[in-house]
């Protein structure tokens, strides 16, 4: 614990001046920003407040207006999504976005993708190097599936499996690429007190056995404010506080922007419990 | 208990009625009457007689089974079946009637009186729904006046035309025929043998319900192979001519019909046949799974050789005629698992497949015709423009997907749908008149000459379909389970995910494209060599459409589903040539049904399964 100010000297991600608009609205407006290597970052704001058009912006799904994004030391915004997702960043969805119909292993080779090699022509040939390589691919697939839990239900169709299994899957799946910095939107969504404990437990070893760098959003105060070392809260798709946990509790523009002006002041207490 | 009863009342009448709706239909549209002149047995059924009786037999079984699940008493459900049969008779029996002369004022009355009888039949139901008084007369009037105005113009018609015959041209002679079992002249009494009939197959249909599993799958099996021989028994004759002896020939087939000895010594053998595999065919392939890896992959060899070697023999199995629908098969299922690779990997849907089969073609008949348009006068032969054709056709592939890269589903089908009528247009345009013939199109192309043999016959062509196809059908299965088919399978799936993946979709969708156009080049070059001469009119959005229907019907992205759908698409309607005038009808009615019945297709994908295999691998390992 103690070398952890240490290593947050480092920024894997910085925006700065931040800008998106869809014909008009702003989504994002003049953002600055930044994600501290090694932590384990919390985005959260009201509905509708800009965080998964954030995220969308991050990895590439949209191209931003104004301002720019380094990661890594290198500009990233402008480049297309799979070029992100090879720098390194990875992410998974809000709802749920597997490959359906393929097998849960399957849905982790492919995200191998950023680095395999094979080609098309050495797949038909049956080249030395393309099975060694489809190989390595398979028991890196197993070797994952372990990790996030799933051994032996790896040739289960992905739609089939349980609606936690699926959440734990496309983790797995964003793991594969070995990101350097994993997005996850929303991971404890409709899952029980029990359930979301595990995934808290989860998303922790992310960071400390794999030392990634995790950001999630998260509506469930209790994960935010129990992993997160880092809070950015957005309100209308701006900046309103940045910080520790303890700082973003006591914040009132946060309470505010929740609970409406009148009931901040009496509800500042009970959220700060 | 009264909505169980209301749920059975419903199912027997639905289906009962249904049922009788198809057997009018088929006997309207003249199906039943053109399948008269077909006999399956000699002497003993028709293949007209057959749609009939079977139709009842089908519907009482399906009624059985559903109403055997909701655990209905065995008097309800075979009372069921014999509903079910007489309901089958009814729309038909109505027409009969209506048809005859002496009958003929049934027809005239019920036109009068429909228009009260349903009126009152609606006011009814209303009252009993506790509707207003004046809403009930209202509604009794309005319904009244509307359906006698029907009714009236319906009866003008008849009365100016003179009967039925004259709306319903199949309504004619040979139909009344086949319906009352040549009791044209006693109608009553035909009718009556027709009821009899009817009702004793739905009876027999719904007993099939309380067979054992076993006898059940015996019984359907041996019925099954009896009538498809009889009613193929042309082709089976064909097949049979090659390898048996005349005398032998005659004692079973009389002119193209099976005997009826011969019949039912069939139906026994196959009956027994049926019964052995249904009683030990699970414990076989029980018996197979839990052979070791060695044990397992030698008898898995020796399966494939068997099949590559009956693949081998098939020419002189089946004859010339059989061995011409064998090629075009293969032609179709040669282009079935290059569009496979767009479709049902890629999840492209590609409507102008068409545009590789006339490229392959146009190429192969240009470049190797010894007439005026030949533009190397001969010098080359078939063997080297093969592969021209099949880069020809993948550049043909990669310049049209360029301009849809960015388009999705329903925009991508209708984009490539206008491909490939440009590429018809094309063909018969002025302006490349000069190079391919314009409507005329190309002529002389010369055979293949193989080691100085030329390959005239279709049973020669065979081979190089064969060998077409088990090369495709080799890099098919290669890529299906590579990083290539991963990344495509991915877009099928999710194309803006499988880009947050890292797949640069572009570029993947590219490939697809021109891979599955290759073999399309390769069937379109084979097909020009096989006719001799290229005319545009060969090549029309049906080709399209037809590979399109038997990846469906087969089995999307199944290799061995490419197959049967090709045999069941492209082949059953050439043996069936004589029913030409139904073919489409028969063909729309079975994409509907598979598409209701059957979405995923006659054989489904599998799953390759990656986890388990290294579980066999493991286990091996840890043996030695």
């Amino acid at each position: 614990m103690a070398e952890k100010p240490k290593r947050q000297q480092n920024k894997i991600l910085v925006a700065t001046g931040m800008t998106k608009r869809f014909s008009g609205l702003v989504a994002v407006d003049n953002l600055d920003f930044y994600i501290p290597e090694g932590s384990i970052a919390s985005i959260i704001g009201p509905n509708g407040a800009g965080k998964t058009t954030f995220f969308n912006c991050i990895t590439g799904f949209y191209q931003i207006d104004e301002g720019e994004l380094i990661f890594d030391g290198n500009r990233i915004d402008g480049r297309s999504p799979d070029q992100i997702t090879r720098s390194g960043i990875a992410r998974t969805f809000q709802n749920i976005r597997l490959f359906n119909n393929m097998s849960a292993i399957e849905n982790i080779m492919v995200g191998q993708e950023p680095h395999l090699k094979s080609t098309w022509l050495g797949s038909i040939l049956g080249l030395p190097s393309t099975r060694r390589e489809d190989d390595d691919t398979e028991e890196r697939g197993r070797e994952l599936l372990q990790f996030v839990g799933l051994e032996g239900k790896g040739d289960m169709i992905s739609k089939n499996l349980s609606y936690g299994d699926q959440r734990r899957l496309e983790i797995g799946r964003a793991l594969a690429s070995k990101p350097k910095l994993i997005l996850l939107d929303e991971p404890t969504a409709g899952m029980n007190p029990r359930e979301t404990i595990e995934t808290t437990g989860f998303i922790r070893r992310l960071r400390d056995e794999l030392g990634i760098t995790v950001v999630l959003i998260e509506h469930d105060m209790r994960v935010v404010m129990d992993i997160s070392e880092h809070i950015t809260v957005l309100d209308y798709g701006r900046k309103i506080a940045e910080g520790l946990p303890q700082e973003i509790q006591n914040n009132p523009d946060v309470i505010e922007a929740y609970l409406g002006r009148g009931a901040a002041a009496s509800a500042g207490k009970n959220l700060a419990s | 208990m009264d909505i169980s009863q209301s749920g059975t009342r419903q199912t027997i009448i639905t289906l009962g009625l249904l049922s009788g709706a198809l057997i009018l239909f088929t006997g309207a549209v003249g199906m039943i009457a053109a399948f008269h002149e077909r006999e399956v047995v000699n002497d003993f059924i028709t293949l007209g007689q057959l749609v009939l009786l079977i139709t009842p037999v089908i519907f009482g079984y399906t009624a059985a089974n559903r109403l055997g699940m909701t655990g209905e008493a065995p008097m309800v459900v075979l009372g069921g079946g014999v509903i079910i049969g007489l309901l089958t008779t009814l729309p038909t029996t109505i027409m009969l009637l209506f048809n005859s002369d002496e009958f003929r004022f049934l027809l005239d009355w019920s036109l009068r009186l429909a228009p009260f009888v349903v009126a009152t039949a609606i006011a009814w139901r209303m009252r009993r729904q506790r509707a207003e008084t004046l809403t009930v007369v209202g509604s009794w009037l309005l319904v009244t006046a509307l359906l006698g105005i029907v009714t009236f113009s319906l009866a003008l018609i008849f009365e100016v035309k003179g009967d039925l015959r004259s709306v319903l041209v199949n309504i004619n002679r040979d139909w009344v025929d086949v319906v009352t079992f040549d009791n044209r002249r006693e109608l009553l009494q035909g009718i009556l043998i027709f009821s009899l009939a009817s009702v004793l197959a739905g009876f027999l249909g719904s007993l099939c319900y309380y067979l054992p599993r076993t006898p059940r799958r015996a019984l359907f099996y041996g019925l099954s192979v009896t009538l498809l021989v009889g009613a193929f028994g042309e082709t089976v004759r064909l097949v049979l001519q090659e390898n048996l002896e005349r005398d032998t020939l005659n004692q079973l087939f009389r002119r193209d019909t099976l005997r009826q000895n011969a019949a039912l010594g069939l139906l026994i053998v196959s009956t027994v046949v049926g019964y052995l595999w249904a009683a030990f065919g699970d414990r076989a392939r029980h018996g197979f799974q839990n052979l070791g890896g060695q044990e397992r992959r030698t008898t898995q060899m020796i399966g494939t050789a068997l099949f590559v070697a009956l693949l081998l023999m098939l020419p002189w199995l089946i004859g010339r005629t059989l061995s011409d629908v064998a090629v075009t098969i293969g032609l179709f299922v040669l282009m079935g698992l290059g569009l496979n690779i767009a479709i049902g990997l890629a999840g492209l849907l590609d409507l102008g497949y068409v545009t590789n089969y006339a490229v392959g073609a146009y190429i192969l008949a240009v470049m190797t015709s010894i007439g005026p348009l030949g533009l190397m006068k001969g010098s080359f032969s078939f063997w080297m423009v093969i592969p021209i054709a099949l880069l020809a056709a993948m550049f043909a592939g990669f310049i049209f997907a360029v301009p849809v890269l960015r388009m999705r589903g329903d925009y991508l089908a209708i984009a490539t749908l206008g491909f490939g009528e440009i590429i018809g247009k094309l063909a018969i345009s002025d302006w490349l008149k000069p190079l391919i013939g314009g409507a005329q199109g190309v002529q002389a192309i010369p055979k293949p000459i193989f080691l100085g043999t030329e390959l005239k016959n279709p049973e020669q062509l065979y081979y190089i379909v064969l060998v077409a196809c088990l090369v495709t059908l080799f890099v098919s299965i290669r890529l299906n389970n590579s990083r290539t088919g991963r990344q495509w399978m991915a877009i099928r799936e999710d194309e803006d995910v499988a880009t947050a993946m890292g797949i640069d979709t572009a570029r993947a969708k590219l490939l697809a494209f021109t891979l599955s156009a290759a073999t399309g080049g390769v069937a379109g070059a084979i097909f020009a060599a096989k006719v001799g001469s290229v005319f545009p009119n060969s090549f029309t959005v049906f080709i399209s459409i037809n590979v399109l229907s038997l990846i469906i019907v087969g089995g999307i992205a199944s290799n061995p589903g490419i197959v049967v759908g090709a045999v069941v698409l492209i082949g059953l309607p050439e043996l069936l040539r004589e029913f030409s005038d139904f073919r489409f009808l028969l063909y729309g009615a079975l994409l509907i049904m598979m598409m209701i019945n059957r979405p995923q297709g006659l054989i489904p994908t599998k799953i390759v399964s990656h986890e388990i295999r290294a579980g066999v691998k493991a286990k091996a390992a840890a043996g030695d």
